[in-house]
């Protein structure tokens, strides 16, 4: 199956080489024509380059019905899936959630099911509001797993990825410039800022772009509303609920925000765009991925609104819940491609050193 | 229902949607009317990657300057002086202008691509290559409101007297009339119809491949020509290059050009060469090769080279053939082994010593065969070796309607009323013989743009 798609894929890169009209819209045509011979590893990379923009499908003289049938954003993006999931450790979890929709919504249930039980089977102890449900303990022992283990299981993932595209030793400057890179996200500007081909066939715009921008700002801004919270608990002594001017607060209000309308927007421009321009077999996974990470934000959000009313103790668990889903998804759903994207820019970064 | 339209454009290549734009920037309400479904929309314009541009200093991605005279004394150079200098001088002046035209229409430009830094300063390349073109400039006319019309073939215009007074289209929905108050023509050449090609050059056409689109059939070109239109260009000629002999039939496009030829022996069917493969650095001598494997039995070559000089040029579509003996290689084309072991060790025993500059002409030449080699004469013995067959590969034909200044064609009794042509379809107008690159999509965009504007002007 895996030999398959990068032999054909392989197939659709050589085609290129020896065409390179694409050349100007993002880096993956610059990193395949370093290359004349394009080895399993090779392709790997360039599949996790590859953001998918679909600049180069609409300008391709010789997409379907043509008997050169290139479709490279749909074989580079099931090359690029395939890659995590091989990966991915455990696999058989990678295999189950990227591919299955209804997984990721079982798994979210049960996580909410699991916290709702907790809650009221915590007898509701010192703290004020969320440690009135939960306590503070009882949070970080379940969530301290939550999060570290599927780091483990990332940073093993990456390292496979990184052995098999050949990657050499790190350096800073490359890690910058694709850490740079993808927060601008430099490859869905279709190469001179008219942005992608997604959601709008041929047309250019820059819609996706601006719309993962606000979800990767918001997810980042949310994170650090976490890891504020967690400072001033461990480092002042000061424990939730906080004030609007506290610091999780004005990270995280916003975060939230932005993280509702990037992934709403994400969202919908998917059932606007041509599934078969992506990988049609992980479809269903990435949007309720995407849907996941957007409840993130939006009980969040609610959370905070919801503060000293009776809904509280219900509203916590279903937050919690949909966090601890996205923690343990981490390793084996679309949101590994966060990873697998890093490390690809910074390779390429190294490469055009 | 009958349909009354101000301008009906014939085609949908580059030129038709510079004359469909112009004509509804002026106020005409346009139908195009294409050939092809949607996904083959374009012609051969959608197989391009950049146009030919004066400019007198740094333009866009274009470096340095690119002055008239020059740009006709290129000209000159490829056409043999077969070039209506009043009209090609008309494209080269008016070319300058039409770069930030078509940036004004959705068209994006990008440096030269790698490995064609030697047209940096005269070509501008399209960003995503022709097709990338084509759809900005379908965008466009909708947005302009003008209607296409897809998998509709243009069988006949109705001309009474001077007048055009519509087209009868071969459509989806079967035959249909469709008057119009002007024509636009801009439906390509005739290579697409292989028997018409056959019956001017001979049967030996029916080997060739075509580059390019299969819909540009010359229904339009002989319709009209039949009807006394006045024609220009060699009905027998047609502009050649020497492709990949694996390439499809049609529509292969630029992935099968190979670029092998003067680091190569080339040998014929009977593994005899037959030209020098070293007489130029290839950008210069793709084209008359086209004409030299037309011109050899079975009308196909074979191009052998050493280990050492695959790397030395761009990669093709398809890979090499390849064996680790001379002898093995031959029988994998089905040519005679001692013949080729013959011809090598012959060519090989006449190189000379001496420094070999695959980029520059070298002068490295071959000793007492014939014919020489000129440059990169270098010995064939580094197993494995590696083969391409090359067939003649057919870019458009010269055959076209003739216009003047305005773009107007001319039938039997001096100028039609209203009736334009572009691209293509009257090239042979501006040159009768020899192409330079960039050069079609000049002359479709600068006469595209004409016809729109005469068009226009004259319905309303
Ligand atoms: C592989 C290749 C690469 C090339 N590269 C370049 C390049 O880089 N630069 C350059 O300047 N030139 C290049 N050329 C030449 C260039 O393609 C032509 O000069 C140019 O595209 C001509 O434009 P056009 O609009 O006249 O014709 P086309 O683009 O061929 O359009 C003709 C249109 O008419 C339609 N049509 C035909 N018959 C009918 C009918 N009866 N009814 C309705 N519609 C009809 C066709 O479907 C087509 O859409 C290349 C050609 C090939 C084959
Ligand atoms: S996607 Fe098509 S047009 Fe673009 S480089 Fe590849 S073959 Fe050429
Ligand atoms: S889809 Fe976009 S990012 Fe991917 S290879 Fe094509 S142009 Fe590059």
């Amino acid at each position: 199956m895996f030999d398959e798609t990068i032999a054909e894929a392989r197939r659709q890169v050589e085609i290129c080489n020896a065409c390179r009209y694409c050349e100007g819209y993002c880096d993956v045509f610059p990193a395949l024509m370093r290359l004349r011979d394009h080895d399993d590893g090779d392709i790997v990379q360039l599949a996790n380059l590859c953001h998918n923009c679909r600049g180069c499908y609409y300008a391709c003289q010789y997409v379907p019905p043509h008997e050169f049938a290139i479709n490279l954003p749909a074989v580079l993006a099931e090359v690029r899936v395939e890659s995590w999931e091989r990966h991915a450790w455990p696999r058989r979890f990678a295999r189950l959630f990227q591919r299955n929709g209804v997984a990721v919504a079982g798994l979210l249930i049960v996580a909410i099911a699991l916290l709702l039980l907790m809650a009221q089977a915590v007898p509701s102890a010192s703290g004020e509001d969320f440690y009135a449900v939960l306590s503070h303990g009882t949070m970080v022992a379940l969530f301290l797993p939550a999060f570290v283990l599927p780091l483990v299981s990332v940073a093993v993932s990456l390292r496979r990825y990184w052995a098999e595209i050949g990657g050499g030793p790190l350096r800073p400057t490359d890690v910058l410039r694709a850490a740079s890179d993808s927060m601008r996200l430099r490859n869905l500007s279709g190469g001179q800022g008219q942005g992608c081909n997604f959601e709008a066939e041929d047309r250019f715009s820059n819609r996706r772009r601006r719309f993962h921008q606000a979800m990767l700002w918001g997810f980042l801004l949310c994170f650090a509303s976490t890891a504020s919270g967690t400072v001033l608990h461990y480092g002042f002594g000061l424990e939730a609920p906080y004030g609007f001017w506290s610091l999780p607060k004005l990270l995280g209000v916003p975060g939230g925000v932005l993280l509702v309308i990037g992934c709403s927007g994400l969202a919908w421009l998917k059932t606007q765009a041509d599934a078969s321009l992506g990988a049609v077999f992980a479809w269903g996974g990435e949007m309720a991925f995407v849907l996941l990470l957007g409840l993130t934000g939006l009980t969040g959000l609610a959370l905070y609104a919801s503060a000293s009313t009776t809904a509280l103790p219900v509203l916590l668990a279903i937050h919690l819940g949909t966090v601890l889903a996205f923690f343990l998804l981490l390793p084996f759903s679309k949101m590994t491609h966060a990873f697998y994207r890093l490390a690809a820019l910074t390779a390429d970064a190294s490469a055009r050193r | 229902m009958t349909e009354d339209w101000d301008v009906i454009v014939i085609g949908g290549g580059n030129a038709a949607l510079c004359a469909a734009i112009e004509a509804a920037e002026s106020g005409a309400r346009v139908l195009i009317l294409e050939s092809a479904p949607k996904v083959y929309r374009g012609g051969n314009s959608r197989h391009t990657r950049n146009f030919r541009c004066m400019h007198d200093g740094p333009l866009s991605v274009l470096t340095d300057s690119y002055g008239e005279d020059e740009y006709f004394d290129d000209l000159l150079r490829v056409t043999k002086g077969e070039t209506d200098e009043t009209l090609a001088r008309l494209v080269i002046r008016s070319s300058e202008d039409c770069l930030p035209w078509m940036e004004a229409h959705g068209v994006r430009f990008q440096p030269s691509l790698s490995g064609t830094l030697s047209l940096g300063r005269t070509n501008a390349f399209f960003l995503g290559g022709g097709k990338a073109l084509v759809n900005a400039y379908y965008a466009t006319a909708e947005d302009l409101g003008i209607a296409v019309r897809y998998d509709t073939e243009v069988t006949h215009v109705t001309i009474e007297g001077d007048r055009f007074t519509g087209v009868r289209v071969r459509g989806p929905d079967g035959v249909a009339d469709i008057a119009g108050r002007a024509a636009v023509i801009a439906a390509g050449g005739f290579q697409g119809d292989i028997d018409w090609l056959a019956d001017a050059w001979g049967p030996a056409a029916r080997n060739f491949l075509i580059r390019g689109t299969p819909y540009n059939r010359g229904v339009v070109l002989r319709d009209m020509l039949d009807q006394g239109a006045i024609s220009v260009g060699d009905p027998t000629q047609c502009h050649a290059v020497a492709i990949d002999g694996r390439a499809s039939k049609f529509d292969g496009g630029i992935v099968t050009r190979l670029d092998c030829v003067p680091f190569s022996v080339v040998v014929n069917k009977d593994g005899q060469r037959f030209y020098d493969e070293g007489e130029d650095v290839w950008p210069k001598r793709y084209a008359i090769w086209g004409r030299l494997v037309a011109a050899q039995p079975g009308q196909v070559a074979y191009a052998i080279i050493d280990s050492r000089s695959l790397d030395l040029f761009m990669p093709s579509v398809f890979p090499p053939e390849n064996a680790d003996t001379l002898e093995g290689l031959a029988t994998k084309f089905g040519l005679p082994p001692e013949a080729v072991r013959d011809t090598i060790d012959r060519f090989n025993a006449a190189c000379r010593d001496g420094p070999f500059h695959p980029t520059d002409l070298d002068g490295l030449t071959t000793q007492g065969i014939a014919p020489a080699k000129t440059n990169w004469a270098r010995p064939i013995t580094e197993p494995p070796f590696y083969g391409y067959s090359l067939r003649t590969g057919v870019t458009f034909t010269y055959l076209g309607l003739k216009v003047d200044k305005s773009a107007r064609v001319s039938g039997p009794k001096g100028r039609y009323d209203n009736i334009w042509a572009a691209g293509e379809t009257m090239a042979g107008s501006i040159l009768g013989q020899g192409y330079l690159a960039g050069f079609g999509m000049t002359i479709g965009t600068v006469f595209g743009r004409i016809a729109g504007q005469e068009a226009a002007a004259h319905v309303r």
